[in-house]
């Protein structure tokens, strides 16, 4: 079994890890950097919760090895926040009740993210389809797309 | 879950990965976009010696038309597919295709050649490409081959590729005018793979005649189907709605599908005749000109 060193910009900072080639990038997120905002659900790249932006796209990093990420940028939902003030995804989330359990929450935050940066606009078809990789268990959709209703507007408001 | 142990080589050109395959024989396995293979390694359904990772691998990700084809190169994500401005305007049975892989996430990572190599019938590419008479080109210790798609899918997860050789290109024919595909693939959710599905791609020549017509289905026996039969039927035929069910009928019988959660094997082959029947339908109305 190779064991790899590998430099991975996680939410833009630099880290450093030696990894097996059969870990798993959500693995080196949660149990080697310790960032625990990213889940594990299904762990079949089906459900999503472990979504993450690998060099501005959204992926299932269960289904990503942590090796494939060396040299490259992730970002993750702690990545989200910066200097206090929460993302309009995030305050949209918030505002809109976008979520129930919350366990979906940090991938449907992390496709949305991505979603509004290539379209800021997007039609409601268009954010449906977006999340349709990312599974609510509580079955909170309708919040969900009005979440990001809620930060595309905001979004523009911010830019105007 | 966690795969099996296993090593792995990031080269960082073609040659430098095929003398890999070519150095570790069967013991090796190409790792392309991996939502097939990584899926497969962590569910331990299979293992693997020493995974040679394409991903450092540069100019494998393409979409041009060139020499009268459009060549994708096998390393382009199916969201590059989906998005491709020439693809949209030219062939719309791929962005039918792409649209209706798995998820947009995984298509964020999952690629063209990928989609092929992995020889699994219930995959969507192989029935577009069946359709629309491609060619692959494979890289191997001794140069470059080309195989046409037909021969291409040997049995449930082999392809015509030797153990030492990579899946570089898709070459499709350019559509001449009059032409027009359509890919409708019915699944339970978002995600799942098909329970039936129909690629058809035509040409239209005078008289609304069919000159050109192929047909593949998903997900309809060991193999991807190439329904030619069905084709067969509707060639110099003008496209009235008995023709049609004639060819969607004879693409039923070319169908082996087998039982599973997805359906009987009855209601699978009913279903692979009813989209047979609407992307031809739909594949004429585009060839007339409609989106």
């Amino acid at each position: 079994m190779s064991s790899h060193s590998i430099r991975v910009s996680v939410n833009g900072a630099a880290h450093e890890a030696t990894v097996d080639a059969r870990y798993l990038l959500v693995h080196l997120l949660r149990e080697t950097l310790r960032l625990t905002g990213t889940h594990i659900g299904c762990d079949t790249t089906h459900c999503g919760a472990c979504t993450v932006l690998l060099d501005g796209e959204p992926v299932k990093s269960c289904t990503v090895l942590a090796v494939q990420a060396d040299g490259r940028d992730v970002m993750t939902v702690e990545g989200l926040e910066q200097g206090g003030k929460l993302d309009p995804v995030q305050e949209g989330f918030w505002q809109e009740h976008g979520l129930q359990c919350g366990f979906c929450t940090p991938g449907m935050l992390m496709t949305s993210y991505a979603l509004l940066k290539r379209n800021p606009d997007p039609s409601e078809g268009e954010i449906r389809e977006a999340i349709s990789g990312n599974l609510c268990r509580c079955t909170g959709y309708v919040n969900i797309v009005k979440s990001i209703q809620y930060a595309a507007a905001k979004r523009h408001a911010e830019v105007s | 879950m966690i795969p099996a142990a296993f090593d792995y080589l990031a080269p960082t050109t073609l040659d430098e990965a095929v003398a890999l395959l070519d150095r570790h024989g069967g013991q090796a396995k190409v790792l392309a976009g991996g939502q097939s293979l990584l899926p497969l390694l962590k569910l331990r359904l299979g293992q693997v010696g020493l995974l040679v990772d394409l991903g450092r691998v540069p100019g494998l990700e393409y979409i041009k038309e060139e020499g009268g084809f459009l060549r994708v190169g096998a390393a382009t994500r199916e969201s590059a597919l989906e998005r491709s401005d020439l693809v949209r305007s030219k062939y719309p049975i791929l962005v039918d295709t792409a649209a209706v892989i798995a998820d947009p996430l995984v298509r964020n990572r999952a690629t063209v050649g990928g989609n092929l190599a992995h020889g699994d019938p219930a995959n969507d590419h192989p029935a577009t490409m069946l359709a629309l008479g491609a060619t692959v080109v494979a890289r191997g210790p001794k140069g470059e081959r080309t195989i046409p798609i037909e021969q291409f899918f040997t049995g449930l997860f082999s392809t015509a590729l030797a153990a030492n050789e990579i899946l570089t290109e898709v070459r499709i024919p350019v559509p001449p005018p009059g032409s027009g595909g359509a890919y409708l693939k019915l699944e339970r959710k978002v995600g799942d793979f098909a329970t039936a599905g129909a690629a058809v791609q035509l040409v239209l020549g005078s008289g609304s005649r069919i000159e050109k017509v192929g047909i593949g289905l998903t997900a309809m026996g060991e193999v991807p189907v190439k329904a030619t039969d069905a084709e067969a039927s509707l060639r110099g035929k003008t496209p009235d709605p008995k023709v049609l069910a004639e060819a969607a009928r004879l693409a039923a019988r070319a169908a082996n599908p087998t039982v599973d959660r997805r359906g009987s094997v009855e209601y699978k082959r009913e279903m692979a005749r009813v989209l047979t029947e609407r992307a031809l339908r739909r594949a004429i109305e585009r060839a007339g000109g409609k989106r």
